[in-house]
Parts: structure tokens; sequence; C-alpha cells
């Protein structure tokens, strides 16, 4: 009897504990997203798949889908390439500016897609400094960009797993012979797997669904499937072919995250952490600080034009840009001033990090568990992934869907301001569950299982082996929560309110007029959104120095 | 061991604020922890039992706070916004939420969706028993005009860099059918019609000029006379525009546009809006069907068409007012209006456009 309590109580209160986030994620994403289908498959009342065949049949559906895929594998696999080396230096290494780079390398993280995507025009274009490279309105600048917004993930998510990593076995390996490539080989890199598995998956999800900055850099020469999703819902009204396209996004998400979960399932092992392995450069890590060198000045290229665009006027430096910010009236396309539009973004973006962080935190320790039963390990392994799903479907679908399903009491949210920080969380969850659960399950599950078997509950065994190894990633992903938050601005646009927009959506109001005052202005604002950013991170990664355990 | 507190605390937590999630959920105006703005509570205490009306609109909907405030103190109605997307997004949500509006009146459906506006039924008819003087030209064939009232109209044209011509010694184009002369080969550049509403604008205006089967024709000339497409007006006039830096000295923007390229210290603009071309984008407004707030809804379009309201509708949304109020200085000097704007009837419209995109797409992005 003891026994069978002591086990099933456990699993009981995990149960408990993904309920909440379930709810959330059931209420606002399953529902509008469900509701939008319905819209298209079952427009009157009855049944309709009359124009599934023809959008299928489509040629330009086939040419959409290749290249949504290919692209976003190419941009995850370059985004890998050039991100592990420079997770290396910036969290193996130690030298002057580490923090400083780490948080320059969030910066494009949080910049608007429509701002990123006049800077590179402008670098590119015939008339542009690097416009001999003939990059202009072709694939390779949409790559450039899905690498330039996605480094971070690769690099935080990655790093932080690289950071705590014990170098004893590294050391071993090469006292025993092994060359600095196989050690790299045969044990760091099956160490870290779990963790890049984890990245990629993520930076899939994000250049799948990206969509402005295609439109932008690729001069509408090339389509998305969110693209063409967008397209068919807010102009053309055609709902059964965004809802057809809207399924097989769906069923390409899954099948991806199935097989993302199936090679980390493969990869996983308990781990050794340490804290305080970074050292000095040596020599020998020269070809990779060259190669994160060059990453990094790639980061700054766009982000110090931005800088050096929104300090000139005319032939001259000014920080009239700057000025103008503070004052309410200096643009009269806005209702606020963009200090107001800050306050905004910030109090939103608290509300956003502490739903994502909470909800995260729930969902990571219960998918880091690893029942004993191969079904009990398909539910977890479901879970998690069906919290990454947000992020590869359309969120023109979640938008046009919660207005469609939140109308009516207890959810009659439609116009609710609450709605912008939760579709923020959406957005933030996945990375948060990302950063905290890989960190949880390298926990030996021995030591939870010494702790019960010393007398301790299912919640004090759990934190005891947990707890200390838990606050890095913890601080790390309310950062990226934050973030992440600032940055949004597809489901943030759709939701705001216009009296109380964010900096984003501030930002593209400034830009969409005339008037050299008004883009001078969404410059400045983007560099001030940047700072702030870089400011937060730079906060949280004070935070975690000192602090105990993995990470 | 504290820990296990913070686990149970952080659970328990993320309940609680699930909870109170659901709490917000009755209340009128959820802030869920930000103060509400001043000017709602000052109005709270002047408004009579009028209540709220809740206007539904497109993201480039702009008036001054004081001029909003001005509808309150006159009809002691609260003015609440909501406003996304573009003038199609706004049509095609208004469509989608027919059966229980997000509103009681809409501003920002153009001539180029009224169409599906009025025939999918999602307005009610009103519009206002006597319209002030100049109104009724911008209004809407047929019985549509019964639905939706004109409140401000722009004209997209093409736009030229006269500086650089006059460098170049290059005499600037004066029609579309310019724009595919080999002498202006390499000079164009226009935001996509697929991705952006003055882009779709010009390719209606290509319709208008060049006929239903000839627009194709014009097209093909003009791609390969080498016009650029871009996906927003923001990075063709920003970044491509000679004026902005770029290597293109014509682009598609507004008649309006010309005003703001006046350079510091200078008393002209350097650009100019060629006014054969343009297309006039017409933006109305209307009581919802279903409305909570009918009574709210006609005296908001009433409110729009008073001076205060279109006197300010240049400046906040650059666009021109419907009525006769006077211009500022600098769009009554530099921003003229085309005589005789490219027509195509709204009906039309509607029943092509998808088609129109779709072939215009092939030809221009392919």
């Amino acid at each position: 009897m003891g026994r069978h309590r002591d086990r099933l109580i456990p699993a009981l209160g995990v149960g408990l504990l993904a309920l909440v986030p379930l709810a959330f994620l059931a209420v606002f994403f399953v529902l509008p997203v469900g509701g939008m289908l319905m819209r298209g498959f079952h427009p009157d009342g009855a049944w309709d798949f009359s124009g599934v065949a023809e959008v299928l049949g489509r040629p330009r559906t086939a040419r959409v889908l290749w290249f949504t895929v290919s692209m976003a594998a190419a941009g995850t696999a370059l985004t890998l390439l050039l991100g592990l080396p420079l997770a290396f230096v910036l969290y193996r290494l130690r030298f002057a500016g580490r923090a400083v780079l780490r948080a320059v390398v969030v910066m494009p993280f949080v910049l608007p897609t429509v701002v990123v995507g006049v800077m590179f025009r402008a670098l590119l274009s015939s008339g542009g400094p690097l416009g001999f490279l003939g990059w202009d309105r072709s694939w390779v600048a949409i790559l450039l960009a899905y690498v330039f917004f996605n480094l971070a993930v690769v690099v935080r998510t990655v790093g932080s797993m690289w950071e705590g990593l014990d170098r004893r076995a590294e050391d071993a390996a090469a006292a025993l012979g092994a060359s600095p490539g196989r050690v790299f080989r045969t044990v760091t890199l099956p160490a870290l797997m779990p963790s890049i598995i984890s990245a990629g998956t993520l930076v899939f999800l994000f250049c799948s669904t990206a969509f402005g900055v295609v439109l932008t850099l690729g001069g509408l020469r090339y389509g998305t499937i969110e693209s063409e999703i967008y397209l068919l819902t807010t102009e053309f009204l055609d709902l059964q072919a965004a809802a057809v396209l809207s399924v097989i996004q769906l069923l390409a998400v899954v099948v991806m995250l199935a097989l993302a979960a199936r090679g980390r399932a493969r990869t996983e092992q308990s781990l050794t952490r340490t804290r305080g392995v970074a050292r000095a450069p040596r020599r020998a890590d020269g070809p990779l600080l060259v190669v994160a060198g060059v990453v990094v000045g790639f980061i700054l290229l766009p982000v110090l034009t931005l800088v050096w665009r929104s300090l000139r006027d005319g032939g001259g430096w000014t920080l009239d840009n700057y000025r103008l910010l503070a004052e309410p009236g200096a643009s009269p396309a806005l209702r606020v001033s963009i200090m107001e539009a800050v306050e905004n973004s910030l109090r939103t973006a608290v509300d956003a990090t502490v739903l994502a962080v909470l909800l995260g935190l729930c969902v990571a320790v219960v998918v880091s568990r690893r029942p004993r039963r191969a079904a009990g390990r398909r539910v977890v392994s479901a879970l998690d992934g069906a919290f990454m799903l947000p992020l590869g479907i359309s969120a023109v679908t979640v938008g046009f869907g919660f207005l469609i399903t939140l109308d009516r009491p207890p959810l009659d949210l439609r116009t609710s301001a609450v709605l912008v920080p939760i579709a923020q969380a959406l957005v933030a969850l996945p990375l948060v569950v990302r950063t905290i659960a890989p960190v949880l399950r390298s926990v030996d599950p021995r030591l939870r299982q010494a702790a019960a078997a010393l007398g301790a509950g299912p919640l004090r065994a759990a934190s005891t082996a947990e707890g200390p190894v838990l606050w890095r990633p913890l601080l790390a992903a309310t950062g990226f929560a934050f973030a992440i938050s600032l940055g949004e601005f597809g489901a943030t646009s759709f939701l705001s309110r216009p009296d109380r927009p964010t900096v984003p959506v501030v930002i593209y109001q400034l830009i969409s007029r005339p008037g050299v005052d008004n883009l001078g202005m969404a410059l400045a604002a983007s560099v001030v959104l940047a700072l702030l950013t870089v400011t937060v991170m730079g906060l949280v990664e004070r935070l975690r120095v000192g602090s105990v355990g993995a990470f | 061991m504290s820990h296990s507190h913070i686990r149970v605390s952080v659970c328990a937590a993320a309940a609680a604020l699930a909870l109170t999630g659901c709490t917000l959920l009755g209340e009128d105006k959820p802030e869920s922890g930000q103060s509400p703005p001043d000017s709602a509570r000052e109005t709270d205490q002047v408004s009579p039992a009028g209540g709220e009306v809740v206007l539904v609109t497109h993201d480039s909907f702009a008036v001054p706070e004081e001029v909003l405030d001005g509808f309150t103190e006159a009809t002691g109605y609260d003015l609440v916004v909501q406003a996304s997307g573009d003038a199609g997004s706004l049509t095609n949500q208004l469509v989608l939420t027919r059966d229980s509006p997000i509103g009681d009146a809409v501003f920002g459906i153009d001539n180029t969706f009224a169409t599906r506006a009025v025939g999918e039924g999602v307005l009610t008819p009103y519009s206002p028993s006597e319209l002030p003087p100049g109104v009724s030209d911008h209004a809407l064939p047929g019985e549509a005009a019964d639905y939706l009232t004109p409140v401000d109209f722009g004209d997209v044209c093409v736009n030229v860099d006269d500086a650089w011509f006059a460098t170049e010694g290059l005499e600037p184009p004066q029609t579309l059918e310019d724009l595919t002369d080999p002498v202006y080969r390499d000079l164009f550049v226009t935001p996509g019609a697929s991705s952006s509403s003055p882009g779709l604008a010009f390719l209606i205006a290509t319709v208008g000029e060049f006929g239903e089967d000839g627009w194709q024709d014009y097209w093909e000339g003009l791609m390969a006379n080498g016009a650029r497409v871009t996906s927003g007006w923001s990075d063709a006039y920003g970044v491509d525009f000679t004026f902005s830096g770029g290597d293109r000295p014509i682009v598609l923007s507004y008649a309006s546009s010309p005003p703001f390229t006046i350079p510091e210290g200078g008393e002209e603009p350097t650009t100019s809006a060629l006014l054969d071309t343009c297309f006039r984008q017409v933006e109305y407004a209307g009581v919802l069907e279903g409305a909570a707030n009918p009574e709210g809804a006609r005296a908001l379009v009433d409110y729009l068409l008073t001076d205060p309201v279109q006197a300010a509708i240049p400046d906040s949304m650059y666009v021109y007012p419907v009525t006769d109020v006077e211009l500022p200085e600098l769009w009554a000097q530099w921003a003229e209006v085309a005589t005789e704007p490219i027509e195509v009837d709204p009906a039309l419209i509607e029943e092509h456009r998808e088609d129109w995109v779709r072939a215009w797409a092939d030809i221009a992005t392919g």
C-alpha cells in the first residue's frame, strides 16, 4: 500500500501540474485554430471539402510548400553551423566583454522585422554598400535574415547547456590521445545533442512561419505557406483554401516535432554538471574565435547601420530623432509618445513573462519525467510537442480564430487587453520549456530516488534533486520570455488596442507613413527597443553569475 | 528544501493567475494590472446614460486624442477604438464576426472592399440625412451609398524625383504608358498588389486605364522595362526611391507625398505626383449590423464628418477630408489631387480582385 502510494502520488501530482497549461493551450490555441478550420471545412452547417483537391492541385501550393520547407531546413542548418562556435566562445571561454557580446547576440531577436527588412535592403540593394553581391531580393537575403533572427536561440539554448558541462570527460578522452576534433565528436557533441535538437526545432519553426521578412527581402518572388495563408485569409477570405494550408502546416509541424522528439530521446543522457568551467582562450581556439568574430560582425552590421541612420540627419549628426521620442505630439500619426509605448511594452512584457514562465515551468517539470511505461513516455512526449505547436501555426489563423471563438461569456475576450500578454506568452512558452526541460532531464533520476529513499516526500525529493540546477535556466528563460514579449509583433499588432500600443506596433505605424521625421523616429525607437532588451538580458546575465549548479 | 515550497507556490500562483484571468472576463475594461488611461476615468464622470460606442477600424486610423474626446463631450458616449490590419483585413474580420459583431461602427472600409462589406450584410443602412457639401461626390454608386458614408480619400499616384531628373537632364514621365518607355528603363519601383494596399490600388488603376483585357500586356511591358516590385510601400519609398538614397527615381506613392520632401530650409518639394496616374481610394464609415449601441454608432458616423475630425485628417492620416474644411497650408500648396482619377466600378473590383491579383502575381513576381 505504502509503495503503491509512493508511485501514485507523484504521477497524480505531475498530471495535475499539466492541467493548468493544458487548459491554457486548449482555450487560447486549440479553440481558435479549430474555429478557423471549422469555418473553412464546415461553413454553413455542413461539411464541405470541395475545394481541397483544387488547392492541393495548384502548382503554386507545391512550390510554396517546397520553398517553405527547404528554406527552413537550410536556415536551421546554417544557424546551427554558425551558432555552435559562437555558443562555445561565449559560454566556454572567459574574456573581457563576454557579457556584452552575449547580450548583443540577442538584439536581432527583438528587432521588428519591418525595420530589419529595411536595413537589410538598404545594405544589399543595388545602391547600397553591399549591392555588388547581387543578393537584393534573392533567397540568399532571406536565408541570411533567418540566421540573423535565430542565432540567439541556438547560442542561448546550446550555450546554457555547454556552460555547465563537466570538462573532465573531455579531458580524459584527450589524455587518452584523442584529437580535439575527436573529443568534440565523441564526447562533447553527444552530450550537447539534446539541446542542439531542441534549438534546431525552435529555429525550424520560427523559419517556417517567417512572413514579413520573406516578402520584404524576396521582393514578393517567394511565397511561404505562412504568406499564402495570410493572403487567403486577410485579402481573399478564401477560408477553405486557408484551412487546407493550415492543416498541411499542422501536419508538417507534427511530423517534424515527432522526428525531433525521437532524435532527442535517443541522445538523452544524465550528465554531471559543474560550474566555472569557462577558461581563457588558447591558441588552438583560433579558428573558432575567427568564426565567432565573423558571426558577431554579421549581427552588428545591420544593427550598426540602424544606429548610424538613426543619428543622421541630411548630412550631419543629430539626436533629434531620439528627442522626438519623448514628445507626445511629435508625430501626428501616433496617439501616444514612444515613451508611453515603452511603458506599455514593459507592462505587457511583465504580464506575458510571468504567465509564460509559470506555465512553462509546469510543462518543463512534467515533460522532464521519464515514466517507466512506454505509454506514459508517449504521453509525455506528445505533451512536449503540443506546447511547441503555436510556433508552427500561422499567427493570422490564431488571430482571426480569437475573433470568432472568444466571443461569448465566460470567454468574451476579443476586445480585451489581456489577449496581448496571453498571445505573447503562447509564443514565449515553447522557449521557456526548451530552456528548462533539457536541464531537468539531464538530472539523474537516481538523485530523486535517493532522496525519496531517505524519506523525502515526492515534492521534497524533486526539489532537493532538481531545485539547485533550476535557477539558472529559470532566469535564462525569464530573460528570453521578456525579450520575446518586447519584440513580438505579429499577434500583438492584431490584438493591441490603439490607445495602448507596444513599441513594435508604434514603429510599424511610423515606418508606414511619409515624412523624414517618421522614418527617423522609427529607427530611433528600434534602437531604444534593442537597448532595452540588451539591458534586461544583461541584468539577467548578472543574476545568473554566482548561482550554484548546472547550466 | 525551500524549493519545494517554491514549486508548490509557483503552481498555485499559476492556478491563481488562471483564476484571476477568469474574473477579469466579466469586467468591461479588463486592465490586468495596467492602470486605465486618464481619459477613460475622466469621461466616466461626464458621461450620462450614453454608454460606450466601439469603433472598429484599421491600423492607420489616427485622430488626435482631443478630437476623439470631443465626441464624448458632444454626445455623452464613451468611445472605444479597436484597430487592426489594413482595409481588406478589416472587412474580412467584419464578415467573419457578422453573427456577433466586435463593435458598433466601422471606419476604414474603402472602395475596393465596400461591395464585399455591403454584400455580406455586415452593415445596417445608415447615412446622415444631410451630408455636408462635397461629401456626396465621393459616395458609392447605387444602394451601397445607404450603408457607407465617405469620410476621407487619398489618391495613389506615381511620384517622381524631380531633382534626380533635373540632374540627369531627363524629362520625367507623365503617364502610365510612359513607364514602359525604354527611356525610363530600370527607374520604377512599386509595392506589390498582393502585399500592399497602395500596390493593389495601382494594379486597379492599370485595369481602369488599359481595360480588363489590356492590363496584363501593360504589366508584361512594365516588367520587361525593369520595374522593381517590393513587398511594401515603406521599403519602395524608404529604400529604393532616390529621394531616400536608393536608385529608383520613379515610385508608386500618394498625391500627398510631395509636401514631405521639402528640404530643410527649402521652399518647395523636390518630388511631385503624376496626376494622370492616380487611383482614388475613398474610405467610408458605417453602422454595423447587430450593433449593441446603434444610436451611438450613428452619432459617431455623424461626428466623423464634423469640422474638427475632417480638419485633423490630413495631418493624422495623410489623406484628404471629404468636406470643404481648410487644408493645412503645405497641403493646399503642394498636395494637389487628381482632377480625373482613374475609376473602376467597386462591384467589378469585388468580382475580380482575386483573379487580378493572382494573374498579376504570375506576371510581376513569377
